[in-house]
């Protein structure tokens, strides 16, 4: 089990897809049972890669790698390669447990056609899995399209009123996007081959010889492949198909969307765009408009969020403005901003997963999302108000609960960098606090004046259980997130030292050294041999001591230019 | 040795997690059991370690205790810790035991509201907040309580949520708070960016190699500037301050405890913490002492109109907290901390005696309709005497002391201008007070019959605001209708007691500190001020500040002769309100109407909400929705994506007439084609 471990968390849900068809789709709770244990099933066979990755988090380049380039169509050079970091595991521990909470989510929810949606579910399951997992461009690009489809179906079928808008515009925005990231995907390809003469996919491969791309070509690389990302994410001004996607699809659609879909865009601009492009990340005037654009997203979703009418849309447009701060981290391009990026996209996952949950709770007892249909929830119901505080607490970023530590990291990096960045990005957390606190007294706060309200049930036994380990994550980042930057650490320094050689403290990057199976003789690549670092801690690095002048780390120019960025590769 | 002191915030948070998990289906008596008892061990446990810490010798001092590493990233990590010094022993005394008294005075107050279990629970994660905050060995932990007790503000507020402005006050007071927080996290980050640490014994000796920055403004400067925008929003002062009025709407303990007593102080005991940055920004000192100032005689300007008693006591608050950010501001943090600790025993005494006197009026607020109380309420009168004397700063009572040595500081240290504004304040405090003093317990009782509330004035009336709401909601709190406007009746022992503990420390509070040139000893500042000593701080740096600028050998009479100009001041403001509210009770009415427009204004608070309003938040209202809502996002770019997707339409629906199904069309294209493919080659001049 250990050496095949990723695919058979891979490969779980598809299994459960699998025999749901061969159930009559009459049996609607048959279709249900067995669709929550092959959710939960996804989840628990993810549980023994905690200990094991743990034990591996400090040796670099991709673990549990499976597969070899090449093996799967080797005509064009596209392989089976999966294989994970810390950053990759963190998303799938999310990904398979907001899998499992949404589909237990949907009991209810779903009348219509349930076997289908549950089959869909877990195939948009796999499908996410596979994009975190993919060490293969190929591969990768399968599972981004691949898991379109049944996002697509989701908001189209069981959607809300608009939802066949909603649907096309999902659709079309994303397909825009991975058109554009195709054509970057396949040039990388044949400039593989042109340095190489060899074709291959192969993720490590291309990690080498695509930062030799220089001048204009790599400008409009990079941008192919943050426009998809960029849409994913999404940043603005690319975000007005999410308000949409998430007021039309069903709540568990909306969960996993916010929770991990909009996760890919960002895990694309770090898997991808910062290795194969580190010396375009580094040129000013990109690295500044992706900071701005980040800004822009910041304060520009809190304050669409305060004036929306609609609960589920308010926490669409909150999402645009904490996705900024994981974009904002990410282009920090430092060891604090990036890790605080990371855990922040756990956290929104955790959090905002959490309110698209709670929003549904109202939902489905009363079929209205207007804020002003509501009012003195806490006094019908306690419990759910009380583990709404909490979350929204939470996505507040107050201490102690996940979102401060994410964001805390996230604007101490940032503004090592810029002071300007970091203390344009604060006011979105005052504005956090102003969209969610008005959210909470209007629906929750007063006397129950709608008397269809009057009667309604506090959570279930089911509903809770949705709610409880979304709960114990979010203390538990708070009160204790040393083990997730542990996680990070290798990854996030790894990369930083890709991106910024020059930048104090940290090992020299390896990308692709790990032990890869069956690495045809002929594959030129840099170098293959695991090579287990120090544990990298950074602390004897940067340490700023008393300097009154320390400068922040200038934004480098000069010295992040191609050639450096491939001497740094390994080559 | 550990004195294991993450015991005493974690006692209260216990007690909370148990009644608010649990609290529902205890009986009152029990409630009230783990409230109190997770209250009282903390505060036991502080007699403790502060009988432990007057063991320790100097180089013992501060005793610093780690527990864990709380975050890490990058090059920065805070862990989860506790320091101990001066200071944090007197502020964790201050905390447990006026926390302890007014949880005692709650279990009365509060026994006919709905929800009893919930208010408990949320008072002590007040106090588990409050008690990191005071403790914590690192600026990311106090930020920590900082946000923590702002929430247990904002739900303690909000506690009567059925009321709409109760909820409002509530989300108010959390949003302005986190505008402060914004200054203080911009702090945080200069300070991890240019030391690397947020560990308050691995920052001292890094700040205090930096010289005074004398002329050109720097980065401590910054610092400090920036904590200060922190403080004025937790402290309420200019320009933040102006949720704190309507914090009012908690229940009055609360307003007691956090609002009052210590929360509100938070910003002070962070600046006085922060002494080290201050003493070296001489100008973000002299924007601590002229903000604390400003704010000082401001609020005591509004106060002096006031008609609702929690109002006035309110307003009194922030300025109060003025004196406090004065002292800090002339580098006299000993005096700060002193009036510190005398205002948390006065001002808690105050709030909880008005609170007794609303209780005993079944929620009357309004002084207009109080009077003659001192026959009815004899013990609340008595404490509530001893009080107002002591806020208006006559000998021999606590606030006399701790105010007094505050002016003296800012005369001393040259800012005249301060110490007169200061003493004009101090006098404006004396009639203000003795105004609430003569209105509540003298003359004759002006107390209304239910039928008479009704009289236009928007009653603010906590216990009778809300009855028509729904009946039946389970935290509801059913008070009214259970002690009505019966006739006024004096509050029951648990109330009273804890009146009377903080009246005898409202009385010799301050002895403490009596200050040599009175022939006494000055204890307190002999104990504090090793905590301000820039030596103890760090080993061996040269204590080149100004900070023990302090005159100690000033020749006595001076001192005696400001003492006696302000308690002449105080004398004065007694006699005005003597004058004024009970021999010629008529006149005010007069002078209101004489002074018209001024009155008005001051009755309006300055009308700063309003301002704020019309400033800020409606043009970030307008300018969310229609820019950017349904400007940006819905007019173009929405438009945008939608045109296109319509364009392409329009261009396939085109491009299908070309699809006709006609033969003769068919090979008419096929001829376009092809004689293009033959123009391109010879174009192209393939051969």
């Amino acid at each position: 089990m250990y050496n095949h471990i990723l695919s058979i968390i891979l490969f779980t849900p598809l299994v459960g897809a699998a025999l749901l068809l061969l159930v009559p789709k009459e049996n609607k709770d048959a279709i249900r049972w067995l669709a929550n244990i092959f959710a939960f099933l996804g989840f628990a066979v993810s549980l023994p890669l905690v200990p094991w990755f743990w034990a591996l988090k400090e040796r670099a380049g991709f673990q549990f790698v499976e597969g070899a380039p090449n093996n799967w169509i080797p005509s064009i050079g596209a392989g089976y390669v999966i294989g994970i970091d810390g950053i990759s595991f963190l998303l799938i521990m999310l990904t398979t447990l907001l899998g499992a909470i949404s589909i237990l989510s949907s009991w209810n929810a779903i009348q219509d056609r349930v076997k289908e949606y549950y089959i869909w579910f877990l195939v948009l399951q796999a499908g996410m899995l596979g994009v975190f997992m993919a060490n293969d461009m190929f591969l990768f690009f399968v599972f981004w399209e691949a898991m379109l489809v049944p996002m697509y179906l989701l908001i189209g079928i069981w959607g809300g009123p608009r939802k066949l808008y909603a649907a096309i515009k999902f659709f079309l925005y994303t397909l825009f996007g991975s058109v554009l990231m195709l054509l970057g995907i396949l040039f990388l390809y044949f400039h593989h081959h042109t340095l190489t003469g060899v074709y291959t996919f192969y993720l490590p491969d291309l990690y080498a010889t695509a930062p030799k791309i220089g001048g204009h070509a790599a400008i409009w690389l990079f941008f192919a492949f943050f426009l998809g990302f960029a849409i994913k994410v999404p940043m603005f001004p690319f975000h007005t198909w999410l308000p949409d996607a998430h007021v039309e699809a069903p709540t568990a659609g909306s969960v996993i969307l916010a929770g991990v879909l909009l996760k890919m865009g960002t895990y694309g601009l770090i898997r991808f765009s910062l290795p194969f492009f580190p010396a375009v990340a580094m040129t000013p005037w990109v690295r500044e408009f992706m900071i701005v654009l980040s800004l822009i997203g910041i304060i520009y979703g809190a304050l669409v969020s305060l004036m929306q009418k609609d609960m589920k849309k308010l926490v669409a447009y909150s999402s645009v403005s904490h996705l900024g701060f994981c974009t904002l981290g990410i282009f920090a391009l430092n060891p604090a901003g990036l890790s605080g990026s990371v855990l922040q996209q756990i956290n929104h996952g955790i959090s905002t997963g959490a309110l698209f949950l709670i929003v549904g709770i109202l939902y489905e007892r009363r079929h209205t999302r207007e804020i002003s249909e509501y009012g003195g929830i806490s006094n019908v119901m306690p419990v759910y108000a009380t583990i709404t505080l909490i979350m929204f607490m939470s996505s507040m970023g107050l201490p102690l609960l996940n979102g401060f530590v994410g964001e805390f990291t996230i604007l101490q990096g940032t503004f090592m960098e810029n002071k300007a960045w970091a203390a344009w990005a604060v006011p979105g957390v005052i504005l956090a606090a102003a969209y969610l606190l008005w959210l909470y007294q209007r629906v929750f706060f007063g006397p129950v004046n709608n008397h269809k309200n009057e009667g309604l049930l506090d959570l279930s036994g089911r509903e809770l259980a949705t709610f409880i380990p979304l709960v114990i994550i979010a203390f538990w980042i708070g009160l204790y997130p040393k083990p997730f930057f542990q996680i990070l650490s290798t990854p996030v320094n790894n990369l930083v030292a890709t991106v910024r050689p020059d930048y104090p403290g940290l090992n020299k990057p390896v990308l692709a050294a790990q032990p890869v199976p069956t690495t045809p003789a002929d594959m030129p690549g840099p170098a293959k041999t695991p090579e287990t670092p120090k544990p990298s801690t950074n602390t004897d690095g940067q340490k700023p001591g008393v300097a009154t002048t320390q400068k922040p780390l200038p934004v480098n120019t000069a010295k992040a230019d191609l050639t450096a960025a491939a001497a740094a590769t390994g080559k | 040795m550990s004195m294991h002191l993450w015991i005493i915030p974690l006692l209260p948070l216990a007690g909370a997690a148990v009644n608010g998990l649990l609290g529902k289906r205890f009986p009152r008596a029990l409630v009230n059991a783990i409230a109190l008892g997770f209250t009282a061990a903390p505060f036991a446990m502080a007699l403790w370690v502060a009988a432990q810490f007057a063991g320790l010798s100097p180089d013992q001092i501060p005793h610093i205790e780690r527990y864990a590493t709380w975050l890490s990233a990058g090059a920065f990590s805070a862990e989860y810790g506790m320091y101990l010094d001066q200071l944090s022993v007197i502020m964790m005394l201050v905390v447990t035991g006026v926390g302890f008294l007014i949880h005692v005075y709650s279990v009365g107050y509060m026994e006919h509201e709905g929800g009893y279990y919930r208010y408990f629970a949320y008072l002590n994660i007040f106090m588990f907040f409050m008690l990191t905050l005071v403790l914590a060995n690192n600026y990311l932990l106090m930020f920590v309580g900082w946000e923590g007790v702002g929430l247990a503000s904002y739900l303690l507020i909000g506690f009567w949520f059925l009321k709409k402005s109760a909820a409002d006050a509530g989300k108010k007071a959390f949003i302005t708070n986190r505008v402060g927080d914004f200054g203080f996290l911009i702090a945080l980050f200069l300070l991890i960016k240019h030391f690397g640490t947020l560990q308050y014994d691995s920052l001292w000796p890094l700040i205090s190699r930096y010289p005074v920055e004398t002329g050109a403004a720097g980065l401590l400067t910054a610092i400090g500037l920036l904590m200060l925008v922190g403080a004025t929003g937790k402290s309420a002062q200019i320009p933040l301050y102006v949720w704190l009025p309507d914090a009012m709407e908690g229940p009055t303990p609360v307003s007691a405890l956090i609002h009052a007593a210590t929360m509100v102080t938070a910003g002070v005991y962070m600046v006085a913490r922060s002494h080290l940055v201050f003493n070296r920004a001489p100008d973000a000192q002299m924007a601590v002492a002229v903000i604390g100032t400003l704010t000082a005689i401001f609020a005591a300007s509004i106060g002096i109109v006031q008609t609702d008693i929690k109002k006035v006591l309110a307003y009194s608050t922030i300025s109060q907290l003025g004196y406090m950010f004065m002292a800090c501001g002339v580098l006299d943090y000993v005096g700060g901390i002193f009036h510190l600790m005398t205002h948390a025993f006065f001002k808690a005494l105050l709030f909880l005696a008005a609170g007794s006197v609303i209780h005993g009026l079944g929620g009357e607020q309004d002084m207009r309709h109080m009077g003659g109380l001192r026959k009815y309420l004899p013990y609340t009168f008595w404490s509530m005497t001893i009080a107002t004397f002591a806020i208006a700063g006559l000998p021999p009572f606590a606030g006399f002391f701790s105010k007094d040595r505050i002016l003296w500081s800012a005369w001393s240290s040259g800012y005249h201008v301060l110490w007169l504004v200061g003493v004009i304040t101090a006098g404006m405090t004396s009639f203000y007070m003795f105004r609430l003093w003569f209105l509540t317990f003298f003359g004759k009782y002006r107390g209304p019959n239910p039928e008479t509330v009704a009289h236009g004035h928007d009653a603010d009336a906590q216990h009778a605001g809300h009855t028509g709401a729904v009946q039946d909601a389970k935290d509801a709190h059913a008070a009214a209708g259970s002690h009505g406007h019966r006739s006024p009746h004096e509050s029951p022992w648990v109330m009273v007691v804890p009146l009377m503990i903080l009246a005898l420390l409202s009385l010799v509070g301050g002895w403490a500190g009596v200050p040599h040139s009175l022939h006494g000893s000055d204890r307190f500042g002999t104990f504090l001020s090793p905590a301000f000593n820039e030596a103890s701080a760090t080993p061996g740096a040269a204590a080149a500040t100004p900070a023990e600028a302090k005159p100690e050998s000033e020749d006595n009479s001076t001192e005696l002769a400001f003492s006696s100009i302000s308690v002449g001041l105080a004398a004065l403001g007694f006699l005005a309100a003597w004058w004024l509210y009970y021999k010629r009770p008529e006149l005010p009415e007069r002078m209101a109407k004489a002074a018209g427009g001024l009155y008005t204004l001051l009755l309006d608070k300055y009308k700063i909400d309003e301002l704020y309003g019309a400033v800020i938040i409606q043009p970030l209202i307008l300018l969310s929705t229609n820019v950017f809502w349904k400007g940006i996002d819905q007019g173009l770019i929405d438009r945008a994506v939608d045109g296109s997707a319509t364009d392409a339409r329009e261009a396939s629906d085109a491009m299908r007439h070309m699809q006709s199904g006609n033969i003769r069309s068919y090979a008419g294209w096929v001829a376009v084609g092809a004689a293009a493919v033959i123009a391109f080659m010879v174009w192209r001049g393939v051969r």
